[in-house]
């Protein structure tokens, strides 16, 4: 039995039966990392001696597993913070950064007994589509070892589909998830803006950061979800609601669902193998039972460049408390402050990091702030108004994850345009703070992943839970591994 | 050409909670360098701001006090520059939704009342502090980091240095009596910047200002006024341009220098604070805080006049400092004599303050011995001017009770009738030729009589007593010649 290529249920359904043992899973899988992280350089740290010994403790103690993510090896994003390991964001800025304190959504992990294995490979900071820009390695997607996994979650969602870890935690800023999710063949949530604590996690654009997991099918994704989602008190933009148990909705039945479809998410620019898997969904959908309405997102055309003026805004302002002074890399020789700032900043961080800070710098400064960063918002406010009329008809909308399956590595990273366009179907949900999931729906004709995109209003985790898994239930896509050898 | 001073002014003013503003650091001054910071006080990554919500609830006091308008909606704000002692090299602070708005201040300048306009009241956090003096380079102290202050900032109404001090030191003690802040100007609690400008009296337009900051004594603030209107008011005549620049005060040459001009000056760019929700704040909130706020100075000193019977002058030396209300107001909760108290705490106390250079607070007796003074003067157990020397020996570590210092000194008059008699019967007895002046009707020799009194009893006789007795025996003895 391969054990590493089970999900999280399967695997802590045989714990429970006593039929394999803790050290077996956590063997299974850091065989694999052992054996293929060179190879795809998911990951950036892991402490597979912690691993071992923590797997072995819960052998000799017998225990049987006390809930579903328990004794489970899983892979955290290098833009959380736990006090046991480096954490660098993929950034020569820090490099030699180890947080003194956990992020809140690791601790809610470790206390539902969740074993970390490491730190995965990420775009610097979180800003890239493809993982391209860590300063540190190259992350390869598993299906093809000539293409990017997507990004900036990219380490995390190769991880996942190279069973390297059961499960993982990215972050999604403006589809950071569910991108390298589609790339990569992987469920990967967006929660809504608020459901999950952001404390402890390096912040790209606050406003728009949210954490969520990249798991192998769906029911992995609820119990995950399960664990991470709830209040924070260290968080105030954390939402103050009762939990839930978020499988309770994984039933097949989804008759009389109303499942939006919208042109403006299948323009001429789509793939045609990509909107083939997207017009076969909605057959599966529609066999389903459910309802195929035509829904009309004016929203879409403007998206793009709000996010990328918003997000460049808070991401500037994010990334000044890299300044050498206190923690992280410091430039060697200067003559006075300035100097030191100059060359801290200019060599410690990466082009795209830079773009991304010269960007929203002049969008907030004096004389440009209101045709960009205020008109920015007021669009912000208007796609929102848009998004939840268009939910007035429906209960999810269905569209492409990505309009392109995994691009080759270095295609794009001279071309920033055509990277941040790679962004356009997920970045609507970041600028409602509403959910969205990313799952496998099909394969090009290189074998490459289709992403199928539900987006739902606001805290509708479970219509689109529901409706993802019985897809899920009616199809295989999840059950394809990519070749490995 | 007559010339206008025009200042606006900036107050910070540090508040009282216990912890910071953003996380649970306490706010306790003087200790050792980052010892009071935390990871979100040094902004490591992944940290978030938590408002301490207390902070909210001085911050309404302080407008109710300022006569603001409390907003029931105000945020957060970004202010984005670098500097060392910034960690997050931004300021979270309210730029575009303050929480208190369009307040007043009534001041007295120069013998007229005039009311200076509170533009606004906004929340923010303080800066760290740099130690420059280390031979390893500056080093940085995060304790200050996140320490919850309040800016006030005025309308340009001041137009003198006299009433730029009078205002300063009017929202000093609004701000002291509700609680809000300590008010340490030595420990930075209170800080002004003075925005000023000159124009040609009777002009609508301003004209262009400068900036002063950082001025940290109500003495500092008066000179950098008269300094820098003084040399705007020169160049203005020799013809040169005011440049619109930062200055700084130099306190100890009395001089400003410019610092930095307005095309040097910090774009800020300050946009809304994502990590935090904004501050919607209900009715109910801001009327128990405006139930809860403690009586002010005006207030005070009306009900002083009105239920103590006070001249206007006493209650407003009183209600001067909190301190000085509150020891007024405990003294003559235990004994009903509000005159006498307030000019023993007006007049008599105040040398001994300057002389151990001490404030009120700082008083090493109670209002309760004070009390005990007071009546042991009442009751004739010593004089007045005995009670004086009493008052400076409590002063003194380690002073007893007034009681005790009158008993060690042996200071208590001589107030038994019988004892006195027998003495004073002796010394007109000694004294005839007195008892024959006073026959004669030359009262001054009443005044002999009670000197060899005084004399005999080494001054402690009560004074009011020995005459009283004089009189009566003298009188009693020329009766019985008759």
């Amino acid at each position: 039995m391969k054990l590493e290529t089970l999900t999280i249920h399967e695997i802590v359904d045989l714990l429970k039966n006593k039929e394999i043992s803790y050290s077996e899973v956590v063997d299974s899988v850091l065989k694999q990392i052992e054996g293929q992280n060179e190879k795809y350089g998911a990951y950036l740290y892991t402490d597979p001696d912690g691993v071992r010994e923590q797997a072995k403790a819960l052998d000799d103690k017998g225990v049987t597993p006390q809930n579903p993510l328990y004794g489970i090896p899983y892979g955290l994003k290098d833009n959380f913070c736990t006090d046991h390991m480096p954490m660098t964001c993929a950034s020569k800025m820090l490099e030699n950064f180890r947080p003194p304190y956990n992020a809140t959504a690791y601790e809610s992990i470790k206390n539902a007994g969740g074993i970390l294995l490491g730190k995965t490979n990420m775009d610097e900071f979180a800003m890239g589509s493809s993982t391209e820009t860590s300063y540190f390695k190259v992350t390869k997607n598993p299906w093809d070892l000539t293409k990017v996994p997507g990004g900036s979650s990219g380490g995390s969602a190769a991880a996942v589909a190279a069973n390297m870890a059961y499960y993982s935690l990215g972050t999604d800023t403006g589809g950071s998830i569910r991108q390298p999710s589609s790339f990569c063949a992987t469920v990967g949530l967006k929660p809504t803006y608020g459901l999950v604590s952001r404390y402890g996690v390096t912040a790209f654009a606050s406003s728009f950061d949210q954490v969520g997991p990249i798991t192998k099918d769906i029911t992995d994704c609820a119990l995950v979800l399960n664990a991470i989602a709830g209040h924070d008190a260290k968080d105030t933009t954390s939402l103050n609601l009762d939990k839930k148990d978020y499988t309770q909705c994984l039933t097949k039945d989804i008759k009389g669902l109303k499942v939006g479809i919208c042109d403006s998410f299948m323009g001429d620019n789509l793939q045609p193998e990509i909107r083939a898997a997207i017009d076969a969904a909605i057959e599966v959908y529609r066999d389903l039972g459910a309802e195929i309405v035509p829904v009309c997102a004016q929203f879409l055309d403007h998206a793009l460049a709000a996010y990328y003026i918003i997000s460049s805004a808070e991401a500037s302002t994010n990334m000044s408390r890299y300044d050498g002074v206190r923690y992280g890399y410091r430039a060697e020789d200067y003559n006075d402050l300035e100097e030191m700032y100059n060359k801290t900043r200019s060599e410690g961080f990466g082009l795209e990091v830079k773009r991304r800070i010269i960007l929203g710098s002049y969008v907030l400064s004096s004389g440009y702030y209101d045709a960009y960063y205020n008109k920015a918002t007021r669009v912000r406010t208007m796609i929102r108004e848009d998004f939840n009329r268009m939910f007035d008809s429906c209960d999810v909308l269905l569209t492409p994850t990505t309009a392109n399956t995994a691009f080759g590595l270095g295609e794009r990273t001279d071309d920033p345009l055509a990277m941040y366009l790679t962004d356009v179907y997920t970045v609507p949900a970041n600028i409602v703070g509403a959910p969205a999931l990313s799952m496998p729906c099909g394969f090009d004709k290189n074998g490459l992943p289709i992403g199928l995109q539900l987006m739902g209003p606001v805290l509708c985790e479970e219509t689109i839970l529901k409706a993802a898994f019985a897809f899920e239930s009616a199809t295989d896509f999840h059950t394809q591994q990519p070749k490995i050898d | 050409m007559d010339y206008e001073i025009v200042i606006g002014m900036e107050i910070h003013v540090e508040m009282a909670t216990k912890t910071k503003l953003f996380c649970n650091c306490t706010t306790e001054f003087g200790g050792n360098e980052n010892t009071h910071a935390c990871p979100i006080c040094l902004a490591m990554p992944g940290t978030l701001p938590v408002l301490n919500e207390k902070v909210l609830d001085f911050a309404i006091k302080a407008g109710l006090a300022l006569n603001c308008e409390i907003q029931h909606y105000s945020k957060f704000d970004r202010k984005n520059y670098f500097y060392p002692d910034l960690p997050k090299a931004y300021q979270t602070s309210q730029f575009y939704y303050p929480i208190c708005k369009d307040g007043y201040v009534e001041i007295e300048a120069g013998g007229k009342k005039k009311k200076i306009g509170i533009t606004r009241i906004h929340i923010e956090e303080d800066a760290g502090k740099l130690l420059h003096e280390s031979v390893d380079g500056t080093l940085l102290d995060a304790n200050r980091c996140g320490v919850p202050l309040v800016e006030i900032v005025s309308e340009p109404d001041i137009r003198s240095a006299e009433e730029a001090q009078v205002f300063a030191e009017k929202v000093r003690n609004i701000l002291e009596y509700t609680g809000v802040s300590d008010c340490k100007m030595e420990e930075g609690s209170l800080r002004f910047d003075v925005n000023l400008s000159i124009r040609e009296k009777g002009a609508e337009a301003f004209g262009t200002r400068t900036e002063m900051k950082n001025l940290n004594s109500f003495r500092a603030l008066g000179r950098a006024v008269q300094y820098e209107s003084k040399r705007q008011v020169i160049d203005i005549k020799k013809g040169r341009e005011i440049i619109q620049e930062t200055r700084k005060w130099d306190d100890v040459k009395g001089v400003s220098s410019a610092m930095r001009s307005k095309e040097e000056a910090h774009d800020y760019r300050y946009f809304p604070e994502p990590d935090l929700v904004p501050i919607i704040l209900s009715e109910e909130r801001i009327e128990e805080a405006r139930r809860t706020l403690p009586e002010l100075p005006e207030a005070k000193q009306a009900r002083y006049v009105r239920d103590y019977g006070l001249p206007q002058y006493d209650a407003e030396v009183l209600t001067a400092s909190k301190a000085t209300s509150q020891f007024f107001e405990k003294t003559v909760a235990l004994y009903d004599e509000p005159k006498q108290i307030s000019n023993w705490i007006m007049v008599e106390i105040p040398p001994f303050l300057k002389e151990k250079e001490i404030s009120i607070e700082e008083i090493p007796f109670q209002p309760e011995d004070l009390v005990e003074l007071l009546t042991l003067i009442q009751k004739g157990k010593i004089s007045g001017k005995i009670g004086k020397k009493v008052l400076s020996l409590m002063f003194e570590e380690s002073a007893g009770s007034p009681s005790q210092i009158v008993e060690e000194n042996q200071w208590a008059q001589m107030s038994d009738a019988g004892e006195l008699s027998d003495i004073i019967a002796k010394i007109i007895d000694e004294n005839q030729k007195s008892l024959d002046d006073i026959a004669k009707g030359n009262k001054k020799a009443y005044g002999y009589l009670t000197g060899q009194v005084m004399k005999a009893t080494k001054g402690q006789a009560n004074p009011q007593l020995a005459n009283q007795l004089i009189r009566e025996m003298v009188e009693k003895k020329l009766n019985s010649r008759d």
